[in-house]
C-alpha cells in the first residue's frame, strides 16, 4: 500500500517532463502550426516573398568596418596559415604585376584563374600581391555558397564574396561589382564557372570579360595548378600537396574587341600559363603560338583516356599531392 | 617636373656636402666663395606602360624592317644581352632585359623559331653566377633556356668558337663570337645607363675575343678618348665603330634594341643621397645619421653585403629598335636629357666620392685598382667638352683603398697589384712590359673560362680605363685611404680633407677653385 502511494505521487511529479519529452520527440511534421509555416487556405493567392538568398543576397553589410576587421582577422590568421600549409604554393610571374603595384593608387584589377578547388579562392586570397589582397572581392556561385543563409553568410564575411549567376552575370551583378571597382576593390572570378569535374580545364564564360568591360579594369589571367589533387571537386577530405600559382600579364580589350572575343583571348592567356606550368616559358610560348594550346581542356575521348591524358600532363609540373616518402629499390634482406 | 640637374655656388651658408667614402658616408664643408657643387638632375618620369613601348619599337623600328618581319622558321636567332655590370646597383626585378627579351621571344615563337640562342656579352668581364642570370632575365627565361644549354655567356677564350669577320683599314682584326656570326639575326638587348654604352660596342665588345678587344683597349687609344661620355670624341668609340662597319657589311643582321633609365638609383631609405643636402628633411637627417653611425660601426663585410642588395627603383624612360647607328643616336638624347648638366669653366680642383660599386664589382669587392678605375675612369669622364679639373690640376677622392680583394672575381688583380704596379703605374709600360704574362696565363684563363674570374688582363684594362685621367692630373689624393694601398698606386694619401686641400695647395697654389662632382647620381658636365 505504502509502495503504491509512492508510486502515484512519483508519477504525479513525473508526468509533466514526460508530456514534454514526448512532446519534444514528436516528429515536426506532425506538430502543425505554429511550429510549422500555416496551410494556404483555397482560393486564397499570396504575395511572393522577396528571394533574400542566391544572386540577390545583400553582401553589402560584409564591408563595413567592423566585418572588414573580422575578415582581416580571419582571413591573415588561420585561414592563409591552414591554406599555405595546406598547399604549399610556388608563386610565380609577380614581376608582371610590378608596374601596376608601383602605381599610387594600385588600380583594381580582375583575376581570373581555372578553377579545381575550393581550396583556389583560398589560396588567392593568400598570395595575390598586398596592393588588391586587401580589397579583394570574391565572385561566388549564388546558387551553391549563397543558396542558405549560414553560408552566404560565412562566405560573405570570411572571403568578401560576392553572389553571381554561373551562366549570365545580369546587370544587378554587373552594376554591383563596377560600383566596387569604382571603390578601388580588386574582383576575383572563375570564368570557367565553377570546378572541374575530372582535373581538366572547361570552356571560359564571358564573365571576366563582359566586368573587364563594364568596369575598365584590367583582366589578369592566372593559372593555379595542384589544388585539384588535394582537394578536387568529389573529394571525401583534404591530401596537403604543393600547388604553383603563376600570375600572368594584365589584359585589356583591343579597340573594337567584343566580350567573347577577350574572353577567349582571357583563355589563351591560361592555357599558356598552364603550358608554362608544365613546360617552362618557352615552350609554352612556342605551343600557344602554334595554336595547340587547347592543353587545358584535355582530350576530346572518353574519360579513362581523359584521366590517363592528364597524368601524362601533371608529371611533366611540380604541383599537385606531395610524394609519399622516397621509394628505394627493394635489395632483399641483409646476409641472403 | 624633375629639376634639371644645376651648379651651386658654395658659401657661407652652404650646409657640408655628401661624400661617398666606399660603403660608408661623410659629410664634408667646402671653402666658401670659390667652390662649386655640381648636382645631377632629379629622375625623369619613367614610361607609364614599358611593355606596350618595347612591343611599339619593336613593331615600328628604326632604319629596319618590324622585329616579326625579320623572324621566320628554321631560322637562327641569336639574341645577345648586357652582363651584370649593368645596372649600377641592380634594378628592381623586372630587369628592362628581362621585358625586352620575353617581347622578343614572343614574337620568334609566333613565328615559329625554334633555333634561339641567348648568350650573356660580356666581353672578358667575369661569368654571371645563376642567381644573376635569373636576376636580370627572371626566371621564364632562365628555367626556360639555362637547363637546355640554350642560354649561356660568351667565352672570349673559346678559340674554336671564335670567328674573324673581317679588319678594318686600320689594321683592326673583328673576331666575334661564331655563333652570333653564323646567326641569320642577331638581337641585342641594351641597357644604356650612361653615353658610354650601347651602339656597336655592345656586339664588338660584348661577344669578341681578347685579339679583337686589345685594338681599343689600350693605352694609346684611353689616353686620347675625350670623353668615354661623348663617342664623337672617343679613339675607343671611333676604334670600336670602324669595327661596327666591318660587322654591319660582313656579319650576321643586328636588331639593336636600346633602353634608357631615368637617375632613381637609391630605395626609399637611402633616398637622401639622392638629395641635395638643405633639402633633407629631419627624416632625412635621421636616416643619415642612423644609417652612418650604424656603419662606421659595422663590419666592412657586412657593410658590403648591405650595400649590394640594394636592388634600384630605375625606370624605363625610353626604348628604341632597329639600326644599330641610328637607334644609338636616339638613345644618346635620351641618355643626355638625364644626363646632362651645362657647367661654365674648368677648375684646380676636382673633388669626388668613391661609392661601393664599380661596373666591375658588382656583388663583389672594391679594389685599389677599382678604385683607380672609377674615380679616374669613369667619374673624371663624366665630362663633354673639356675636363672639369683643368690640365694639370689635382683630384681628390674619398674612399678606404684598402688592400682587399675578391679573390674568386679578381685574382689577377692580385698579382697586378703586388707585381706590375710595384714595378710601375704607367699604362704605357706596364702594356709594353707585363699585359701578354697576364693576358696569356694559363691559370687566369682557366678561372675566366671555368669559374667567375675576370679575365687575367682585366686589372691592365681596368688601369688603362682611367689612363686619360692619370695623364691629365698634376696630382691625385685620396682622402681616407690606407697609405702603403694609396702610394701603391702612385696617389697621394691623406687623412682629412683638409690635409687634402693642403697638400694640393703645392700644384695649384693656395686658393684654387674647386668643383665637387655630387654622385652617385649620374651626370655629365657639359663643360665650356
Amino acid at each position: 500500500m505504502k509502495r503504491a502511494e509512492l508510486s502515484s505521487r512519483l508519477q504525479r511529479l513525473i508526468g509533466p517532463f514526460e508530456r514534454l519529452t514526448r512532446l519534444g520527440l514528436r516528429p515536426l511534421g506532425r506538430r502543425g502550426f505554429p511550429y510549422l509555416p500555416p496551410p494556404v487556405p483555397n482560393g486564397v493567392i499570396v504575395p511572393e516573398a522577396p528571394d533574400e538568398l542566391g544572386a540577390e543576397y545583400d553582401t553589402d553589410w560584409a564591408r563595413r568596418p567592423l566585418a572588414r576587421e573580422a575578415r582581416r582577422l580571419i582571413a591573415r590568421g588561420p585561414l592563409r596559415l591552414g591554406t599555405v600549409l595546406a598547399t604549399r604554393p610556388t608563386i610565380d610571374g609577380l614581376d608582371r604585376l610590378r608596374d601596376l603595384a608601383a602605381l599610387d593608387p594600385a588600380p583594381p584589377l580582375i583575376f581570373a584563374p581555372n578553377h579545381h578547388s575550393h581550396l583556389d579562392t583560398l589560396l588567392m586570397t593568400s598570395v595575390i600581391p598586398r596592393p588588391w589582397r586587401d580589397d579583394l572581392a570574391v565572385a561566388a556561385a549564388a546558387d551553391y555558397f549563397f543558396n542558405r543563409r549560414w553560408k552566404a553568410t560565412v562566405s560573405a564575411l570570411a572571403l568578401n564574396a560576392i553572389p553571381i549567376d554561373r551562366e549570365v552575370t545580369n546587370r544587378r551583378s554587373s552594376d554591383r561589382f563596377r560600383e566596387l571597382v569604382d571603390n578601388g576593390s580588386s574582383l576575383l572570378i572563375y570564368p570557367e564557372g565553377g570546378r572541374s569535374p575530372d582535373g581538366w580545364g572547361q570552356g571560359f564564360k564571358g564573365g571576366a570579360a563582359y566586368l573587364a568591360a563594364r568596369t575598365g579594369a584590367d583582366v589578369v589571367p592566372v593559372y593555379i595548378d595542384g589544388t585539384g589533387a588535394i582537394f578536387g571537386k568529389g573529394a571525401s577530405r583534404l591530401r596537403p600537396g604543393r600547388t604553383r600559382v603563376i600570375f600572368g600579364r594584365p589584359m585589356r580589350p583591343e579597340e573594337g574587341e567584343n566580350t567573347r572575343r577577350f574572353s577567349d583571348r582571357i583563355e589563351q592567356a591560361v592555357n599558356r600559363l598552364a603550358l608554362e606550368a608544365n613546360s617552362d616559358y618557352w615552350t609554352a610560348a612556342r605551343t600557344a603560338a602554334s595554336g595547340a594550346s587547347a592543353h587545358l581542356h584535355g582530350p576530346s575521348a572518353s574519360p579513362w583516356r581523359r584521366a590517363w591524358a592528364l597524368t601524362e600532363f601533371r608529371s611533366r609540373g611540380v604541383a599537385g599531392r606531395s610524394e609519399r616518402g622516397r621509394a628505394w629499390p627493394d635489395l632483399g634482406r641483409r646476409g641472403n | 617636373m624633375p629639376r634639371p640637374g644645376f651648379v651651386l655656388d658654395v658659401d657661407r651658408s652652404t650646409p657640408p656636402m655628401l661624400f661617398w667614402h666606399g660603403e660608408r658616408f661623410s659629410l664634408e664643408r667646402l671653402p666658401a666663395d670659390r667652390s662649386r657643387v655640381i648636382y645631377p638632375a632629379e629622375p625623369l618620369p619613367g614610361l607609364a606602360d614599358p611593355d606596350a613601348a618595347i612591343r611599339q619599337a619593336l613593331l615600328q623600328p628604326l632604319d629596319m624592317e618590324p622585329l616579326p618581319s625579320l623572324l621566320h622558321a628554321g631560322m637562327r636567332l641569336t639574341i645577345c644581352f648586357d652582363d651584370a655590370s649593368l645596372s649600377l646597383p641592380k634594378m628592381r626585378r623586372p630587369d628592362s632585359r628581362q621585358r625586352i627579351i620575353e617581347a622578343v621571344l614572343d614574337m620568334a615563337a609566333e613565328a615559329g623559331v625554334d633555333d634561339v640562342h641567348i648568350i650573356a656579352a660580356l666581353g672578358l668581364h667575369r661569368r654571371m653566377h645563376d642567381y644573376e642570370l635569373r636576376h636580370v632575365l627572371g626566371d621564364r627565361i632562365f628555367d626556360a633556356f639555362h637547363p637546355s644549354g640554350a642560354l649561356y655567356q660568351h667565352d672570349a677564350e673559346d678559340h674554336a668558337n671564335l670567328v674573324v669577320l673581317g679588319e678594318t683599314d686600320h689594321g683592326e682584326v673583328l673576331e666575334i663570337n661564331r655563333r652570333v656570326a653564323e646567326s641569320d639575326l642577331v638581337v641585342y638587348a641594351n641597357v644604356n645607363q650612361v653615353a658610354m654604352d650601347g651602339g656597336w660596342k655592345s656586339l664588338v665588345t660584348g661577344v669578341a675575343s681578347y685579339r679583337c678587344l686589345s685594338h681599343h683597349h689600350n693605352p694609346e687609344s684611353l689616353q686620347n678618348t675625350r670623353s668615354l661620355m661623348d663617342r664623337h670624341h672617343s679613339a675607343l668609340h671611333h676604334s670600336i665603330w670602324r669595327m661596327g662597319a666591318v660587322l654591319r657589311d660582313s656579319g650576321p643582321k643586328v636588331f639593336q634594341i636600346e633602353s634608357t633609365i631615368n637617375n632613381d638609383a637609391f630605395p626609399s631609405p637611402f633616398d637622401f643621397l639622392s638629395k641635395r643636402e638643405w633639402e633633407w628633411t629631419g627624416r632625412d637627417r635621421a636616416t643619415f645619421l642612423a644609417t652612418s653611425k650604424a656603419l662606421d660601426r659595422t663590419p666592412r663585410r657586412l657593410a658590403r653585403r648591405i650595400f649590394h642588395s640594394i636592388e634600384a627603383p630605375y625606370a624605363m624612360t625610353s626604348v628604341q629598335a632597329g639600326f644599330t647607328e641610328t637607334v644609338h643616336e636616339r638613345t644618346l638624347e635620351h641618355v643626355h636629357a638625364q644626363h646632362i648638366v651645362p657647367v661654365e669653366g674648368q677648375t684646380d680642383i676636382l673633388t669626388m666620392g668613391i661609392p661601393f660599386i664599380s661596373p666591375y664589382n658588382p656583388e663583389s669587392i672594391m679594389n685599389p685598382v677599382l678604385v683607380m678605375c672609377m674615380g679616374l675612369g669613369y667619374l673624371f669622364n663624366m665630362y663633354r667638352g673639356r675636363p672639369l679639373v683643368r690640365e694639370g690640376g689635382v683630384v681628390i677622392m674619398t674612399h678606404p683603398t684598402t688592400k682587399e680583394f675578391h679573390p674568386v672575381h679578381h685574382p689577377s688583380y692580385i698579382d697586378f697589384f703586388d707585381e706590375v704596379l710595384a714595378d710601375t703605374t704607367d699604362p704605357a709600360e706596364m702594356s709594353q712590359r707585363w699585359e701578354r704574362k697576364y693576358a696569356e696565363d694559363e691559370w687566369y684563363r682557366h678561372l675566366y673560362r671555368t669559374g667567375n674570374a675576370y679575365h687575367g688582363v682585366h686589372p691592365f684594362y681596368a688601369w688603362y680605363w682611367g689612363a686619360h685621367g692619370q695623364q691629365w692630373a698634376g696630382r691625385v689624393i685620396i682622402v681616407g685611404g690606407d697609405p702603403a694601398t694609396v702610394r701603391r698606386l702612385g696617389f697621394t694619401p691623406a687623412s682629412t680633407m683638409d690635409d687634402a686641400f693642403e697638400l694640393a695647395s703645392e700644384v695649384v697654389g693656395r686658393s684654387p677653385t674647386i668643383t665637387h662632382l655630387h654622385v652617385p647620381s649620374v651626370l655629365v658636365a657639359d663643360v665650356h
